[in-house]
């Protein structure tokens, strides 16, 4: 009953919302930063790459040589029970699956050498040093990733916005003397001979992007990253989003690796595990107009090491800063403390891989959100962020001064949302909004006094189609930034919208927003009512809306900040809205996913050029694919056998109909006549 | 090839082969067939551990002593014991915490005056003198003991206490109890660290202490069959002793087993060192006579092995004085063992030693006994070594040392020691001796001599008067134990002696505390494992309150790497709230069902178990 849930918020809104917010807000204790690349401009690479390197271990442990970690994986009970398993099962002997094992251990493993390591450690020195303004650390961070190497097993959780990441994380820790970390790294590096050998010699170990049923390729993986964190060899890494985000937004985590890593703790092998969450953020993503292009079906290059070679022309750019946070190591053991009792497994051999128990699954997956959840909460913001999003919602542009002063009001709402906001000391707004249109000059300029996008000049004369695809690359890319503060004004954005649509039930609307976009950002799952708490916390406190009883009602005051809330989520609420139609009215019975993105990109363009629809960011695949999961889990839309989508027709099931339903009037209402038609 | 050497030396060698006469100083003066109330509190201490003559103490010079004369470390001065426990604990021999004076005080008795005149007419002898009643108000547990020491008040003590003679006594006493609606509470040995014996303060009866220690004579030995019927109240190394006079013995021997009861035993399915040739006090016992409020309990054969669906006295093992009295038990006797040899092998570390009782157990082979000690036991060993008086000794120890630590490369902060004991007939003690040795060598153990052996065997009947020794210095420490299948053994140790460690940090514990285990039992399937955990407490406002919760925090560390609530101790009321997830919900409600049928008056109202 939504009034219920309202009134119950409501009643728990001081006491239980301060609390967690307390909890949350991490704006009373985050770290300053050190630029690391201040050394490297003041002495010598080389020096600093042959320097003396001697991290401390776990528990003291010597540092174990990569084939004698293989030997000790092969020879592990754990692999031997599936060898003889799938022995069994295909009639091989189990010394020729033995050796499959072998081989694809062989495939598989890092062989971190310090040599390579100090090649990239001056590699990328004279690379950092060109690409970038400064590369700045929170050196307590450092400080407590140094304990914590020591007393547990440690697992480095860094967010992934670009293949920089991982080679970056490496140098910091070298940097820092820590102990160098291993690397799950998607096998497509692999097609890069040289480079992916260099990789694996600096730490990374190469995973299959996919080998769902391979119980041999499961076993060996899975030994091989437990025998590394329960020896304690190396802290290892991966990357919990699974991919390189390509809009910026975090992305839902992948649970496989993180239930692999959690297990040896359920077993009682390790005391802990400690998870370090690592938020990298990019001034200007390398990758920038690449990801847009992707999105928009330009199919993502293989890479290869030509490829790489060719992106040296990027060397000749700015890049600005990059910020690394290290968050508190979040124990896995006070996690599970009360929620996972671990001894459900005792009835079990331990060496006999079994599917995780729910109670473990859903630990594993409420953890794996935290933890997105902690990496955005230290993402590091630039104004150009704050700028980004105002323009994105003046699409025909917006008078410098008007932009200024608007940059300026919504850095006061964004610190006030406790965003971890590197705004420049001292220096005039003015000074501040041009040296950030400079740095993106590719993606905004100034002419007449009028800010707007960039839009890229082809050559020759053009379709309508490649000009509005020129347009949308620049719109995407400039929502890649805004993409970047939505964890921060989600949940109010969200409150906001609701307030504007079904203004007598909040709650349920918020709710339904809250289900619906829960594929595109990151919302812990059972959290609806913690986080509707929250969204009325944060407008209450910067005087948006006001509680009278039960009611949310907007202030005199409340007007900009939640039209520019309504400005800032209805892309989302269009492109949602775009692909309902599209089910509704285009979509054929046998419609397969392979063919459902190109049929909705062409919907799209269809709309946009007879002038029915100004957003472009319909056309993003990523949105397109989140709509569909969203319409999936809700049961408005149902998957038949293996890839056919079969859409639900209106008089078929009537709780999905009412989804539908309420999710076109929803977007209908919300869209703007500056949108459409 | 092996190599003969000592490494932990405690004391001179001994020249006796048998446990039996390591404890026969401890001579008993008790009247086996008194009918006089026996004041064990005369040669008892009443506020810590065993014999009030024996004692450890650092004299003037600062040197720990251990008084006394009855044990082989009595009269001894133990040089670097001050040294390791200042270091240890950082303790100080400065700073004392001696018991308080005054004994505690004692609520008034209630007493049901209609049983008391009943119970005068029988001739049973009894007493509600207080210190009779606070004598058997406690068992051994640290918070018992430290109540004693500091004289605080116990809430509840038993209102009388009574001394039958015999079984027909007991069921006297019993049928009078129901008849007068009074709590009765089974008392023997008195070692309970599982807070059986206490009083629950929520009993409003009168509640009288049934001691058993007058019932303690072997009624008949039968040579044919190899058993021997005995009164439950007999006190282990009694039995032990009288057995011995006629060339037997049963072998039971825990290391309570100078204090101790059969009756206990049976009740809380006690397990003895040399089960591995005798087996634990369920494989010992062939009859049970048991008095309860609905009348006895017994089977009506001795066969060894019957199929009558469950076995009763699985009812009774391990009842911990629930259901009623165990007044005479028939139990397997054997001839004393031709010889008995003691051994050691030390080891590079704690895995090898694990690794190498695994493949014992696999094999076997296990001796009588076979206990690993962790390196803080190798430790706390030396630390126990008395003044040596020749300097070629010193000389050898020193050449030793040198051997395993330099020459073998041991970590002396890593080694680990393991003490055997073999029995039987000479030539198979050899034999089976050459074979242990073997598979040690296999995992890299170097045999260490018999004395330590030995030596490492008597530790384990000083280490609870050690306790008292750290009370007197603001240190508290307790044990515990628990068993585990062999894979989790390395995984159970390490995660409990860490969460010890965190949970004394995290509550404000000043000093790092002592964690220690040993390996005590071997089983095909598993091991016993035994923890010793002690702090400085200095600082702390509740210590003892302190020390609990750390223990909680560990039982809750055992069960969840895989460990059981209890290998030997029992439950009794200090982990009554986990036996529902130990056995099921369900497991319970069968025991419950038990209950109310043999005692629906709960007569036998200790509230142990459920």
């Amino acid at each position: 009953h939504p009034h219920q849930a309202t009134q119950m918020s409501n009643y728990c809104l001081n006491i239980l919302v301060f609390v967690t917010l307390q909890q949350r807000d991490p704006m009373l204790k985050r770290d300053g930063f050190e630029d690391i690349l201040e050394e490297r401009r003041n002495s010598s690479d080389l020096k600093y790459a042959l320097r003396c390197y001697a991290p401390v271990l776990y528990k003291g442990v010597t540092p174990c040589k990569a084939n004698m970690l293989k030997n000790i994986v092969l020879q592990s009970d754990q692999l031997r029970y599936v060898i003889n398993q799938v022995s069994q099962e295909s009639g091989e002997a189990p010394d020729i699956i033995q050796e499959e094992a072998s081989v694809i251990l062989e495939e598989m493993a890092h062989r971190l050498q310090i040599s390579t390591v100090r090649f990239f450690a001056f590699a990328l020195s004279k690379a950092f040093k060109t690409l970038f303004q400064h590369v700045c650390v929170n050196e307590e961070g450092i400080q407590r990733l140094q304990q914590a190497i020591q007393e547990h097993p440690v697992v480095l959780l860094p967010s992934h916005r670009s293949y920089m990441d991982f080679l970056l994380m490496s140098y910091i820790l070298y940097t820092y003397d820590l102990a160098l970390p291993v690397i799950a790294a998607g096998m497509d590096f692999m097609g890069m001979k040289f480079v992916g050998e260099m990789l694996r010699m600096s730490g990374a170990f190469f995973i299959r992007r996919s080998f769902g049923g391979d119980k041999l390729y499961w076993a060996v993986f899975s030994e091989y990253v437990k025998t590394m964190l329960r020896n304690g060899f190396a802290p290892i890494e991966f990357f919990l989003e699974g991919t390189r985000s390509r809009t910026c937004k975090s992305l839902t985590p992948k649970l496989g690796l993180l239930n692999i890593v959690i297990e040896p703790f359920f077993k009682g092998e390790v005391f802990d595990v400690n998870l370090v969450p690592i938020s990298i953020s990019y001034e200007r993503i390398l990758e920038e107009s690449l990801y847009a292009r992707e999105l928009l079906g330009v199919p993502k290059p293989k890479e290869s090491t030509s490829g790489l070679l060719k992106a040296r022309r990027i060397l000749s750019e700015d890049y600005g800063s990059i910020h690394v946070y290290f968050g508190q190591p979040v124990s896995v053991r006070s996690l599970a403390q009360g929620k996972v009792n671990r001894s459900t497994y005792n009835l079990f051999p331990r060496h006999i891989p079994r599917k995780p128990m729910e109670e473990t699954q859903s630990f594993v997956n409420d953890t794996a959100y935290r933890i997105v959840r902690l990496q955005e909460d230290n993402m590091v913001l630039k104004p150009w962020v704050l700028m980004a999003s105002l323009l994105l919602q003046n699409l025909e542009g917006m008078e410098l001064s008007v932009l200024t002063e608007q940059t300026v009001w919504l850095r006061g709402l964004a610190l006030s949302y406790a965003a971890f906001l590197d705004w420049p000391d001292h220096a005039p707004t003015a000074k501040v909004v041009s040296s950030s249109l400079a740095l993106h000059r590719g993606l905004a300029c100034v002419s007449g006094g009028r800010v707007s996008l960039v839009v890229g000049e082809p050559l020759g004369p053009v379709t309508p189609e490649e000009a509005l695809f020129n347009r949308a690359v620049s719109v995407l890319s400039c929502a890649s930034y805004r993409n970047q503060v939505l964890h921060v004004f989600l949940r109010p954005a969200m409150l906001a919208v609701a307030m504007l649509h079904l203004s007598d039930e909040v709650y349920n609307c918020f709710s339904f927003l809250w289900d619906m976009f829960s594929n595109d950002f990151i919302l812990c799952p059972g959290d609806t009512v913690q986080d509707f708490e929250e969204a009325c916390y944060l407008l209450v406190k910067t005087g948006a809306v006001q509680m009278p009883q039960q009611d949310i009602v907007m202030t005199d005051i409340g007007q900009p900040t939640l039209s520019f809330f309504n400005g800032l989520l209805e892309p989302f609420l269009q492109g949602y809205q775009v692909v309902c139609r599209y089910l509704c009215e285009e979509a054929s019975e046998g419609l397969t996913e392979k063919q459902y993105i190109p049929a909705v990109r062409s919907f799209a363009v269809k709309l946009i050029l007879a002038g029915n629809l100004r957003c472009y960011e319909v056309l993003s695949s990523d949105m397109q694919k989140n709509a569909l999961a969203a319409l999936l889990r809700m049961d408005a839309v149902r998957k038949v056998k293996n890839r056919m989508i079969s859409h639900i027709n209106q008089t078929q099931i009537s709780p999905s109909l009412s989804l539908v339903a309420v999710a076109e009037d929803l977007c209908r209402d919300g869209l703007t006549p500056s949108y459409i038609r | 090839g092996l190599f003969h050497l000592s490494i932990v030396v405690l004391c001179p060698p001994l020249t006796s082969d048998s446990i039996s006469t390591v404890l026969a100083a401890a001579t008993i003066t008790m009247k086996l067939t008194s009918t006089v109330c026996f004041p064990r509190q005369e040669i008892m201490k009443w506020n810590g551990w065993g014999y009030s003559d024996s004692k450890f103490l650092f004299n003037k010079k600062g040197q720990a002593e251990f008084t006394g004369k009855r044990y082989r470390l009595s009269g001894m001065v133990l040089p670097s014991l001050q040294d390791w426990f200042e270091n240890t604990f950082g303790a100080s021999v400065n700073h004392k915490s001696p018991p308080a004076l005054n004994a505690s005080a004692v609520p008034p008795a209630s007493l049901n005056e209609a049983f008391v005149e009943d119970l005068k007419a029988t001739g049973i002898p009894f007493s509600h003198e207080a210190e009779d009643r606070v004598f058997r108000a406690h068992g051994h547990c640290l918070h018992e003991i430290f109540a004693l020491r500091e004289g605080k008040k116990f809430e509840r003590v038993p209102d009388m206490v009574v001394w039958p003679n015999c079984h027909s006594d007991v069921v006297k006493i019993v049928e009078l109890a129901c008849k007068h609606n009074v709590c009765l509470i089974p008392y023997g040995g008195g070692t309970s660290v599982t807070s059986a014996l206490e009083c629950p303060p929520e009993e409003t009866r009168c509640i009288v202490s049934l001691d058993t220690s007058q019932m303690n004579r072997i009624l008949w030995i039968d040579e044919k069959n190899l058993v021997a019927h005995v009164e439950a109240g007999i006190i282990g190394q009694d039995l032990e002793r009288l057995l011995n006079e006629s060339g037997y013995c049963t072998g039971h021997e825990p290391d309570s087993m100078e204090f101790s009861s059969l009756g206990g035993w049976v009740a809380t399915r006690a397990s003895g060192m040399k089960k591995n040739v005798y087996g634990n006090i369920e494989d010992l016992v062939i009859h049970i006579k048991v008095v309860t409020p609905r009348g006895v309990i017994e089977k009506s054969c001795q066969g060894p092995r019957m199929s009558t669906g469950p076995d009763i006295h699985h009812f009774i093992l391990g009842s911990e004085g629930t259901l009623g009295v165990v007044t005479e038990v028939t139990m397997k006797i054997r001839p004393i063992p031709e010889y008995q040899k003691y051994g050691s092998v030390v080891f590079p570390n704690f895995e090898a030693g694990v690794a190498c009782l695994r493949e014992v157990a696999k094999q076997r082979c296990a001796p009588a006994s076979i206990r690993l000690m962790d390196n803080e036991q190798f430790q706390f060993g030396h630390a126990l070594k008395p003044q040596v008086s020749s300097i070629f000794t010193n000389f050898v120890e020193g050449l030793k040392k040198f051997y395993i630590t330099k020459f073998k490369g041991f970590d002396p902060h890593q080694l680990v020691v393991a003490t055997l004991l073999f029995e039987g007939d000479r030539e198979r003690v050899l034999q089976h001796e050459k074979q242990v040795y073997d598979i040690a060598a296999t995992f890299g153990g170097l045999a260490a001599g018999e004395d330590n052996g030995q030596r490492g065997y008597i530790l384990t009947f000083v280490i609870a008067y050690l306790r008292d020794l750290g009370m007197d210095y603001y240190v508290v420490a307790e044990s515990f134990e628990t068993s585990v299948p062999w894979d989790r053994v390395l995984d159970l140790c390490r995660n409990v002696k860490e969460r010890i460690n965190r949970e004394c940090k995290e509550r404000g514990v000043q000093f790092q505390p002592l964690t220690s285990c040993r390996v005590t039992q071997t089983y095909d399937a598993g091991a016993c494992v035994y923890f010793y955990f002690a702090f400085n407490y200095r600082g702390l406002a509740d210590p003892v309150h302190t020390y609990e919760r750390v223990e909680h925090a560990a039982r809750e560390e055992i069960l969840a790497n895989g460990g059981s609530l209890s290998h030997h101790h029992g439950v009794g009321k200090l982990r009554k709230e986990w036996m529902k997830e130990s056995i099921s919900s369900l497991g319970v409600g069968m025991l419950q069902s038990v209950k109310d049928y043999v005692d629906p008056d709960n007569i036998f109202g200790n509230r142990n178990l459920l």
